[in-house]
């Protein structure tokens, strides 16, 4: 299995933002905005949360409507990102086309920003509501 | 570190519906952030003697340094005149409050003048927009308010939304301002201030990046700072059972104050404990942005509709300690469910928790010993336990039907002054008390502190500590050592709930990482100099020590450590004014 990131159970999601803190961390900033993951209400705290991240589709629909390469399907699933190839604000097609809205916004490249299915997040969720599942193919550039 | 978007400080003029943002570098570097920032932001901009409700009055959002930056500093400081005690209004809440203002590219946030109509302000990074909220005022419900610009307005979560109930519109002194359903600035009344301002709500949305000078250590430190918080004992208590484990221990000491201190255990204590609350009700936790701990209780209460079989309507409603406390013992309340309902309530309608429960305690006594009468009270019979009739006192309250409830509005202080029964009207130094009747060092801190608030310097703790200290001096130097410190935490600003993870050497070493331009070794003189500023403007506006009521209750009742003598408490206030305006 490819390895990816798994929403386990959003009912234990307190809402405390440690992944999205985490996932521009990785990256050497603090705040927030390269975060590939969005932990947010349902319609309100008083209903709990949902996550939002790339759940590494077998056909992602991001990478279908790309017209020009930037996004890459991945072996077994989820997509590998080039941003050399993007065009960036002019296109957004991708952000569009996912019907999770995984598909986050880098302000600073002006570019799509799509989880990388690395894990880091998971390792700070103190309450085990994402893992990583599967492994990463040996292949894999 | 250049161009550090913390300094930024937006200004808003609401009478002229005009924005500017001011860059503001030294006044950070010297006082940091959050009350540090604030206090002199409301020293430049707020003059003397104005009416707290009306358009001169400022508020001043400020978060800090490691906002953003390290987990558990999730906190904002408001700053105000209060219109409760005429004097320093500070509260802090979290929610989502600091990060997204943060994120949104600034260190404060000001807002000056009054609108004509009620309007909203939506804040999205650079873009300030006024909205017409004509169709939210007179709305009853808070929670509506919340859902309906949530609705309309981008940044699902990364967004803060505060917002006032009826109580705010209807300038209730003790009127809250209520950020994501289920956080408060509660106390001394920014809601009011809201409310005279006729600005209903607050929405801001941020999610930009920071840089950090050193990403490997700045990874480094974050790690140790998310370890300790989450796997160490510092924490438990807020994390599982909450801050209503607090209920039982306070109880079995006799510290708890109960209807109206006339005694300070409660019989029932047990059926409003947080372990009964957990177990019962406890439907949810949630957490502040970027805190690990998720403190925040929430009770999910199952109730049928009387007319239709088969209905039933689940409400989520948060608890701590305080809460229970103030509409639980204090009122005799032992019903749980009737609890509930009250401190949902509360925040439907936007008041102080606290501060309604005292005013309700002292109206229940005021009926028993004669001085008003249930008519005056608009029928409103207030029996102890009695929390269908706190219910509707509660609504009366906000909705000021007669002079009685109009003073009450006022908040006890005032109310005791036009009906009588100063005595047990259980206020200091304006301020309705919290929950904590321990000793005199709790009672010391009520009086002299810039809050009047047990967060200020802790008391309760000093009291409880089996080498407490006994003079006056040492109880002064206790509590003001304390306060001290803790403006060092509402300046970076860290949840003072975490106080045991940012401990002094720990804040001093991560300053460099969090691009904080202070001088580690100058922490302590800038929390003197912080604090002193705070009395300043107390003083400035009113304030006086010599003139502090002490209400005759606290000195009959005895309290956890016994009959707390009045002379000490004098002699202690005094020491603290000489220490304040000394430092």
């Amino acid at each position: 299995m490819t390895k990816r990131l798994a929403v386990i159970d959003s009912d234990l999601c307190v809402g405390c933002q440690s992944c999205m803190f985490a996932c521009t961390r990785r990256l050497g900033f603090a705040g927030l905005g390269r975060s590939c993951i969005l932990a947010k209400s349902v319609g309100g705290i008083t209903r709990g949360f949902t996550v939002i991240v790339c759940r590494a589709c077998p056909e992602p629909s991001c990478a279908k409507v790309c017209p020009t390469g930037a996004l890459q399907f991945r072996e077994g699933g989820g997509v590998r990102f080039d941003a050399k190839k993007c065009l960036g604000a002019d296109c957004r097609l991708c952000q569009q086309a996912c019907p999770f809205g995984a598909v986050f916004w880098d302000d600073q490249t002006d570019k799509p920003a799509v989880c990388v299915y690395c894990g880091y997040c998971a390792e700070y969720c103190p309450y085990n509501v994402i893992a990583v599942e599967g492994e990463e193919e040996a292949n894999a550039g | 570190m250049p161009d550090n978007p913390l300094h930024r400080v937006l200004y808003i003029d609401l009478t002229n519906q005009q924005y500017r943002v001011e860059e503001k570098p030294h006044l950070f570097e010297e006082s940091i952030g959050g009350t540090g920032v604030a206090i002199r932001l409301l020293e430049e901009e707020c003059p003397p003697g104005i009416d707290p409700l009306g358009p001169e009055n400022t508020i001043i959002f400020a978060v800090g340094p490691l906002t953003g930056l390290f987990p558990l500093a999730s906190k904002t400081v408001a700053m105000f005149k209060s219109p409760l005690t005429g004097n320093l209004g500070e509260s802090h809440a979290g929610g989502r409050s600091a990060v997204s203002l943060r994120l949104a590219g600034y260190g404060a946030l000001m807002i000056k003048g009054a609108s004509e109509s009620p309007v909203y302000l939506s804040i999205h990074g650079d873009k300030v927009f006024f909205r017409d909220a004509s169709a939210l005022w007179g709305m009853a419900n808070s929670h509506t308010i919340g859902r309906v610009i949530r609705e309309r307005e981008p940044g699902s979560g990364t967004r803060t939304i505060m917002r006032i109930g009826r109580a705010g519109e209807q300038l209730v002194r003790y009127a809250s301002v209520i950020t994501e359903t289920y956080r408060h600035f509660g106390r001394l009344g920014l809601g009011a201030v809201f409310g005279s301002k006729k600005l209903k709500a607050i929405v801001i949305s941020g999610n930009q990046s920071l840089e950090v000078a050193n990403p490997k250590q700045y990874r480094k430190t974050y790690d140790e700072i998310f370890q300790a918080a989450v796997n160490s004992e510092v924490m438990q208590k807020y994390h599982q059972v909450g801050t209503a484990e607090n209920i039982e221990p306070l109880n079995a000491v006799g510290g708890l104050p109960t209807m109206n201190v006339k005694k300070s255990r409660f019989d029932s204590a047990s059926a409003i404990s947080g372990e009964q609350m957990a177990q019962q009700y406890l439907g949810r936790r949630i957490a502040c942005a970027h805190c690990p701990i998720a403190c925040i209780h929430i009770a999910a209460l199952r109730e049928p509709y009387a007319q239709e079989p088969y209905f039933y309507k689940t409400s989520m409603i948060s608890y701590d300690y305080e809460p229970i406390y103030a509409m639980g013992s204090m009122l005799g309340v032992s019903d749980s469910r009737g609890l509930l309902k009250l401190l949902d309530d509360a925040d439907r309608l936007g008041v102080d928790v606290m501060s309604a429960g005292v005013v309700l305690a002292w109206a229940t006594e005021a009926i028993e010993k004669g001085l008003i009468k249930s008519k005056d009270l608009a029928g409103a019979e207030l029996k102890w336990g009695d929390h269908q009739t706190y219910r509707r006192a509660l609504k009366m309250l906000v909705e000021q039907p007669n002079d009685l409830y109009r003073a009450l509005a006022r908040g006890v202080e005032y109310a005791s002054s036009q009906y009588g029964g100063v005595d047990f009207a259980l206020a200091f130094g304006g301020n309705e008390m919290p929950g904590y009747h321990t000793g005199p060092a709790t009672y010391a801190g009520f009086l002299m502190s810039s809050r009047h608030s047990h967060l200020d310097s802790a008391g309760y703790s000093i009291d409880l500590n089996s080498n407490n200290p006994q003079s006056a001096s040492e109880i002064s130097d206790a509590l003001i050592a304390e306060e001290t410190w803790r403006q060092i935490l509402s300046s970076t600003v860290t949840c003072f709930f975490a106080r045991g993870v940012y401990t002094q050497e720990r804040i001093a070493q991560i300053f460099d990482v969090a691009g904080c331009d202070v001088r580690p070794e100058l922490l302590l003189q800038i929390g003197g100099e912080t604090l002193r500023r705070k009395y300043a403007f107390k003083l400035r506006e009113g304030f006086s020590p010599e003139k502090l009521r002490i209400p005759q209750r606290i000195l009959e009742t005895p309290s956890a450590s016994g009959i707390i003598s009045e002379s000490l408490l004098r002699e202690t206030v005094s020491h603290m004014n000489q220490k304040l305006t000394s430092l």
